[in-house]
């Protein structure tokens, strides 16, 4: 599928958007770009049809009522879910992250989701603002994820999902788990620019997208210095 | 004054001058705090009998008040909170100071500005721009344009002086559409001052429609809502009043932003009835703010500090910053907001070509931020490391909050 550039297509940045959300596109392309892949970014805002043939979609955070309004028009577009049928990579973040599930709740009100996901999400008892860390399903075969969250929600998977990581600090779905996937699908409450403290994440992403098992290793030390502060402070706010 | 107010006006001035000779800050907040525990209604009853403005707004607030508060002046002595204690126990402090005045000008943090419209009875409000600050602590840019709205339509003799060229300001001062005949809408007087950061405002208010931009207008693709005319704007280097005058603006603050802050004060300042060819004189008495902008020499070295605290103002004092080696710090304690992601939403390209160092609790955040942007730079654990990292001549430094504080200090209070 991957043909002469890759692209990546940011979702409804208009709606869909919040701190540093813009970065996982920056990054992805900027990593891509080392590697010697063309990359083109579209920023599709959500008064126009969302194309299906792009390799990698990027769906990121908001507020409840961007949020609600996001997942009635990517539902009444449909680009999603062929470009899901067609195998293209998704990436969700926080609000994102929790449209591509049955339904989700936004302003007290229960809203259909994308259903790309077995996973449904309501309120938490709390607001989880804070350091998030986790263990990584091995399957993927990733280092621990590194995060910072700040949302409302919960989420419950259902057997069709497996959990992303078994939290080792903070609150991700429920304080067990977090984030999820299935297939190139997957989602994290691990909020805005969640790929730059986890450049191995990103370049699974890329790995799916481009359809290759390897890609040439990157100078990440400072990737790696942010990486160890914040599992270091994430450790220090869980004792 | 009522007899309970006078003694807590007396004792949050006592306060005030105990906590500055004790080293514990300047006092601009615990003398007010102590004055209104003794007495709630204080703020209330320092701000009767005097002619109010207030600034608020995300950006430029602690800029535009100084400004206002010179231009003020012409008439007479003005009470200001000058140190940027911009809640009701800084404004309660620096009324109490001041004693009594005939002119209030006074910043106001944007979350409280509905609470200190409703004790200051102010005449004049400034209402300069609202974008994202720290996710993790305010609310939603739209709804703090809610607050403002329903705030500014219970003061029907307030006027109104806004920015024409953000869309939540101009929908927080506009009346509602479905307004009841019993609600005079506010008075507003428009003034431009251009806007570099566009982000927050992609999304109708009022409709939830697309807003669209070409040059320097914006309209909703929805409903009615579009750039008002404005009265007061930016033209070279000076400042076009209600008249068409052109008056040139001479300051000692660098950047086009503080031009903008400075056509925003000549608008304040003309409510109170000063001419604008008088009050632009006035400005260029100031020279900097709690720090910001302040130059001091070390070891050969003319260090100028920039305060950036949101996506915004980053992109402002990369205008304001000379072609010069940039000291960046970042912080992410409790005033600065502890989520660095907004960093994400800064374009550092504007520094590429320049001398980078970097600092901070958080510079590594700030270092993966300007390797995917492509900008070179150099890690430093010390103030003193930058100043020997860099050749003699000048030093921009560009530090959000704690950051900015932290230089200062190590600068030895700076003012
Ligand atoms: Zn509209």
């Amino acid at each position: 599928m991957f043909s002469d550039s890759l692209r990546i297509v940011w979702v409804y940045p208009d709606l869909l958007s919040t701190y540093g959300d813009r970065g996982n596109a920056l990054i992805l392309a900027s990593r891509a770009q080392r590697r010697g892949y063309p990359v083109e970014v579209l920023e599709v805002r959500s008064d126009q049809p969302l194309p299906a043939t792009a390799d990698l979609y990027l769906v990121g955070g908001g507020e409840d009522g961007p949020q609600a309004l996001g997942a009635q028009r990517l539902i009444a577009d449909g680009g999603l879910h062929r470009a899901v049928a067609r195998g293209s990579v998704v990436f969700g973040v926080c609000a994102g992250y929790q449209l591509l599930g049955t339904s989700f709740f936004a302003k007290g009100t229960k809203y259909a989701g994308l259903e790309l996901l077995d996973l449904s999400s309501d309120r938490g008892p709390t607001r989880a603002i804070g350091e998030l860390a986790g263990n990584i399903d091995p399957r993927l075969g990733l280092p621990p994820l590194s995060g910072f969250e700040n949302h409302g929600g919960r989420t419950h998977l259902g057997p069709g999902v497996s959990p992303l990581a078994q939290v080792t600090a903070g609150i991700g779905n429920d304080t067990r788990t977090e984030g999820a996937w299935r297939g190139k699908l997957l989602g994290t409450y691990s909020h805005g620019p969640a790929l730059a403290r986890n450049p191995a994440l990103a370049d699974l992403l890329l790995r799916w997208a481009v359809g290759v098992n390897q890609l040439p290793p990157l100078d990440d030390t400072w990737s790696d210095l942010l990486r160890a502060e914040r599992h270091a402070a994430a450790a220090a706010a869980r004792s | 004054m009522p007899l309970r107010a006078k003694v807590a006006s007396s004792v949050s001035r006592t306060a005030a001058a105990l906590s500055r000779a004790a080293g514990r800050g300047d006092g601009s907040v615990i003398g007010g705090w102590i004055g209104l525990k003794i007495d709630p209604e204080l703020l209330a009853h320092l701000a009767a009998g005097r002619a109010i403005a207030l600034i608020s707004g995300t950006n430029g607030k602690t800029t535009t008040t100084r400004l206002a508060t010179a231009a003020v002046g012409v008439l007479g002595k003005v009470a200001t909170n000058s140190f940027g204690a911009n809640m009701p126990t800084g404004h309660t402090s620096a009324l109490a100071k001041a004693g009594s005045t005939p002119y209030a000008v006074l910043e106001v943090d944007e979350h409280y500005l509905a609470q200190v419209l409703d004790a200051t009875d102010a005449h004049v409000v400034a209402l300069l721009n609202l974008s994202r600050d720290q996710l993790d602590r305010a609310r939603e840019v739209a709804m703090m344009a809610q607050l403002w709205r329903a705030a500014l339509i219970r003061h029907p003799e307030l006027r109104v002086i806004a920015n024409a060229d953000d869309p939540m300001v101009v929908w927080a001062a506009s009346p509602p559409t479905n307004h009841d005949q019993r609600i005079t809408p506010p008075q507003v007087v428009w003034f431009s001052a251009g806007q570099r950061w566009h982000d927050d405002s992609w999304v109708c208010p009022e409709c939830g429609s697309t807003i669209a931009r070409q040059d320097n207008q914006w309209w909703c693709t929805g409903c009615p809502l579009r750039r008002p005319q404005p009265q007061w704007s930016v033209e070279d280097d000076g400042v076009i009043d209600p008249t068409g005058a052109w008056h040139k603006v001479q300051l000692q603050l660098p950047g086009t932003v503080n031009l903008g802050n400075a056509a925003t004060a000549l608008a304040v300042a003309a409510e109170f009835g000063v001419r604008p060819v008088d009050a632009v004189l006035q400005l260029g008495s100031v020279t900097s703010i709690a720090g910001r902008y302040a130059q001091v020499e070390r070891d050969g070295r003319l260090i100028r500090l920039l305060l950036a605290k949101n996506p915004a103002s980053w992109l402002e004092a990369f205008d304001m910053a000379d072609e010069a080696p940039t000291l960046l710090s970042i912080n992410a304690r409790d005033p600065d907001g502890l989520d660095t992601s907004w960093l994400f939403d800064v374009d550092f390209s504007p520094l590429r070509g320049r001398q980078v160092l970097i600092t901070g609790d958080r510079a590594f955040d700030l270092a993966v931020r300007l390797d995917v942007n492509n900008v070179p730079f150099q890690h430093v654990r010390t103030f003193t490391e930058a100043i020997q990292s860099v050749p003699p001549g000048r030093l921009e430094v560009i530090a959000n909050y704690t950051a900015f504080q932290d230089i200062r200090a190590e600068l030895d209070r700076v003012l």
